[in-house]
């Protein structure tokens, strides 16, 4: 071998190598930090993990939001229309939050069933129900039509 | 009546544009495939010609804007008569089809920019370019005209008045961001055609990098500047104080950045060694593919974000079909035509041109690991295989550890020397620097807030290592020969290298050392945070041109200071679409931001108030714009703007 092919020879089996860690790297990195959607039907359905960071979403049920009087902790309902799941959430609440309105929670499941959230993401946009959710809702047999609600 | 039809010849400008597009990409092609100089000549008229059509039609568009037109779907969905009129000028491009529009009239603009400041390129060179980018505009014109015409009617139910431009647009950052980030995304188109150029015409020599060099680096510093200015408009605009979330949308922006990045090094070793040929027209490919992907990304609706406008899935498959297409001929003329212009070149282990390949592989894994973070959930989604999302902990446990080593390499190459160089040269010019930079980088943090932390130490030992290392150099260059004797391209990868120090040093600190205090408050009452006090003094409703407002009124004192200064956070209701927003108040200075945000009502006379202390936040932004000033800066180079005479003329390869 000359020289030069050795060289080249070198460059191609260290990138290959730099290449195979860092996409083993890559999906040890995302598997431990993917977060998986379930909608309240899921959940209630016992699918989803206890304690692991969890995605889920639905609209916030008319008339459940509760706020504490003293601080910033704060109590609503997440609803498919099926299924209910109860959250809570200590902060600053998006602008667009509001009852009857679609969100999607960042948070985990507790052994009661509540969902206590790190995260409240309301889209900037009126008349939205997360695809997420519309499509939990199909996917039990529901249409999302019958909501009244307009779909991404 | 000549005003009526202001939409309609716009539309009609936008059909010509496409036929112009058309004869640029195919005549000059063919002409510099079968040696006629006469179809050759067709590309820069038609380049011009192209822009000019394209920027009537966009300023029609404009005219219909400010003119309150609303029989035009576009105007009517995104504007509203009591917009004021700087904002109805940034509505043309803060909606789908308008942004379209203007990513074609950048196109053009920078095909026409070819046209006119190439003339020392040979004839079949710039045939070829300006044929590429034509083929370029026959894609997006095709799709803007297909899929998303901007001047669609809306007869005869013509609406009395718009639906507004979504309030979270309506700000500085929508006038300046979009164009500025657009530039950056479609200039990469000019050193696409350049390398889908040289395989044609099997010529990649020193001087074909000098005239992609100058190209790459103006759309980088485009692209740098605009992704600076997104990251500090939603940092304010939010009103959370994030400067960079990892959404797909930033990092679609990301991605071009970083093989853009990669690509002007690799570019300097080719210039300066021959070396890397095909690689770097590899990356020159990538680059816009990836400007196209982010295009894709953003534009085709399977994102939701508020950068998505657009909901039709006809055009998110366009633009995946212009994507494939784009891809995959360039990668298959690539494939046919790489091994005609590539020849290998030696060198040594130790030495610039294995730092800058050492370089380019650590940006390309960058790129790899932030695209498949950014596209796994998109693809799994896609196989029906579930809804995953990728969290920020996933980018920054890749992406800072790999910046890291970044560094360390980033921090040699400026002062090696190209092919080879001893080893005890090397140490010695370092030694100084690195022990400098570990002592100072480790004992900063003490000084400056008493609490030790390993992230800021790691980011200041980096940042320092990057900049230590280039004054050494800058002082034993002094001595030797003088700074004047300094070319302009060397200041620029000076002000480069520093600008990235800068960002490093700004993210590693507001990163760890923010303050952020979500309290309830009621006039009267008061709160600590991060040595300043913050007093709620009063609380007001007013109206504004299109909106009502709750301010709160803040004054601030640092504690101990006698004086203090108000600060008016607003809390808006937009009437059009009766949505609220959050107008943060900010007290901005070099060494830290106070950020004031007003969260929600409580109800009962108090607020939830979102407080926080940003220190040194503004150096990430002001890192961008020293990168983007340094490549813009070597641009400006002596031998950049050698004529014609030193090019020779007649080894134009027309094979």
């Amino acid at each position: 071998m000359t020289p030069k092919r050795k060289q080249k020879l070198f460059v191609i089996l260290g990138l290959v190598s730099l290449a195979a860690i860092a996409i083993g790297l890559t999906l040890y990195a995302l598997r431990s930090n993917i977060n998986l959607f379930f909608s309240p039907i899921q959940i209630a359905a016992g699918e989803a993990p206890i304690d692991r960071q969890i995605r889920a979403g639905g609209m916030v049920k008319e008339g459940s939001v509760t706020r504490n009087r003293d601080s910033l902790d704060v109590e609503f309902v997440v609803t498919d229309f099926v299924e209910d799941l109860a959250v809570r959430y200590s902060g600053i609440l998006p602008d667009l939050f509001r009852e009857g309105q679609g969100v999607v929670v960042v948070g985990r499941l507790t052994e009661e069933g509540v969902l206590r959230a790190d995260e409240v993401l309301a889209r900037h946009d009126e008349n939205y129900m997360p695809t997420e959710v519309a499509e939990a809702l199909e996917a039990a047999g529901y249409s999302p039509a019958d909501y009244g609600v307009k779909l991404d | 009546m000549l005003i009526q039809m202001i939409p309609e010849i716009g539309h009609f400008a936008l059909i010509l544009a496409l036929l112009m597009a058309l004869v640029q990409a195919l005549m000059p092609l063919a002409g510099a495939a079968t040696r006629r100089p006469l179809w050759m000549a067709y590309a820069r008229p038609m380049a011009a010609g192209q822009f000019g059509f394209v920027l009537l039609a966009f300023l029609c568009l404009s005219a219909s804007y400010l003119l309150d037109d609303f029989s035009v779907a576009n105007v009517a969905n995104n504007s509203n008569s009591l917009l004021p009129w700087y904002y109805k000028v940034s509505a043309v491009w803060g909606n789908h089809e308008g942004s379209m529009l203007l990513w074609i009239l950048m196109l053009a603009g920078w095909s026409f920019a070819v046209a006119c400041f190439s003339r020392d390129l040979p004839e079949a060179m710039l045939a070829r370019v300006l044929g590429i980018m034509g083929l370029i505009s026959i894609g997006f014109l095709a799709f803007i005209l297909i899929t998303s015409n901007p001047f669609e009617r809306l007869l005869p139910n013509v609406p009395g008045d718009g639906a507004d431009l979504n309030p979270l647009l309506q700000d500085f950052g929508l006038i300046i961001h979009p164009p500025t980030l657009y530039m950056g995304y479609v200039g990469f188109s000019v050193v696409f055609a350049f390398a889908i150029a040289a395989l044609l015409g099997g010529r990649l020599d020193a001087a074909w990098t000098r005239w992609a060099r100058p190209w790459t680096n103006i759309a980088w510093a485009f692209l740098t500047v605009g992704i600076a200015l997104g990251s500090w408009w939603a940092y304010y605009e939010l009103g959370w104080g994030g400067w960079w979330f990892w959404d797909p949308v930033e990092n679609a922006s990301l991605l071009p950045w970083l093989a853009g990045t990669a690509l002007i090094h690799s570019l300097a070793v080719t210039e300066k060694r021959g070396a890397f040929k095909s690689w770097t027209v590899l990356l020159a490919i990538s680059t816009f593919s990836l400007s196209l992907l982010g295009t894709f990304l953003v534009r085709s609706g399977v994102l939701t974000s508020v950068h998505a406008f657009a909901n039709d899935p006809s055009r998110g498959f366009f633009i995946l079909m212009l994507l494939g297409v784009t891809v995959g001929l360039s990668l298959l003329v690539f494939a046919l035509r790489a091994p005609r212009v590539s020849h290998a070149v030696g060198f040594n282990w130790l030495s610039r041109d294995a730092l800058l390949l050492i370089n380019n592989i650590l940006l390309i894994i960058m790129t790899v690991t932030v695209l498949l973070g950014t596209v796994y959930p998109l693809l799994l989604d896609a196989l029906g295989m579930g809804k995953i999302s990728v969290g920020p902990p996933y980018f920054n446990a890749l992406f800072v550890p790999l910046t890291v080593v970044l560094c360390l390499f980033m921090g040699l190459g400026p002062v090696s020397r190209w092919k080879r160089m001893a080893t005890g040269e090397l140490w010695r010019r370092l030694a100084l620097a690195g022990l400098a930079a570990l002592v100072i980088g480790i004992l900063a943090p003490l000084l400056y807030g008493g609490e030790w932390n390993l992230w800021v130490s790691l980011g200041l030992v980096s940042a320092l290592w990057l900049v230590l290392p280039i004054l050494r150099d800058l002082y034993d260059k002094s001595r030797k020969t003088g700074l004047r004797r300094l070319s302009l391209a060397y200041w620029g990868m000076v002000l480069g290298h520093l600008g990235v120090a800068v960002t490093i040093v700004g993210v590693a600190v507001v990163s760890n050392y923010s303050v952020e205090r979500n309290v309830r408050l009621a006039p009267g009452d008061s709160v600590q945070v991060a040595g300043y006090e913050f007093a709620m003094t009063d609380l007001q409703a007013r109206r504004g041109p299109n909106f009502l407002a709750d301010t709160a009124t803040f004054e601030v004192r640092r504690e101990g200071a006698t004086r203090s200064f108000t600060m008016a956070p607003e809390k808006r209701l937009y009437l059009a679409r009766g949505m609220p927003m959050t107008q943060v108040a900010l007290r901005p200075g070099l060494f830290r931001d106070l950020y004031v945000a007003m969260g929600e009502d409580l109800e009962d006379g108090s607020w939830a108030i979102r407080i926080q202390y940003k220190p040194f936040v503004r150096w990430l932004w002001l890192g961008g714009l020293l990168m983007a000033a340094g490549g813009v800066l070597a641009v400006a180079d002596r031998r950049y703007r050698r004529r014609r005479a030193t090019a020779p003329a007649g080894k134009e390869a027309l094979a």
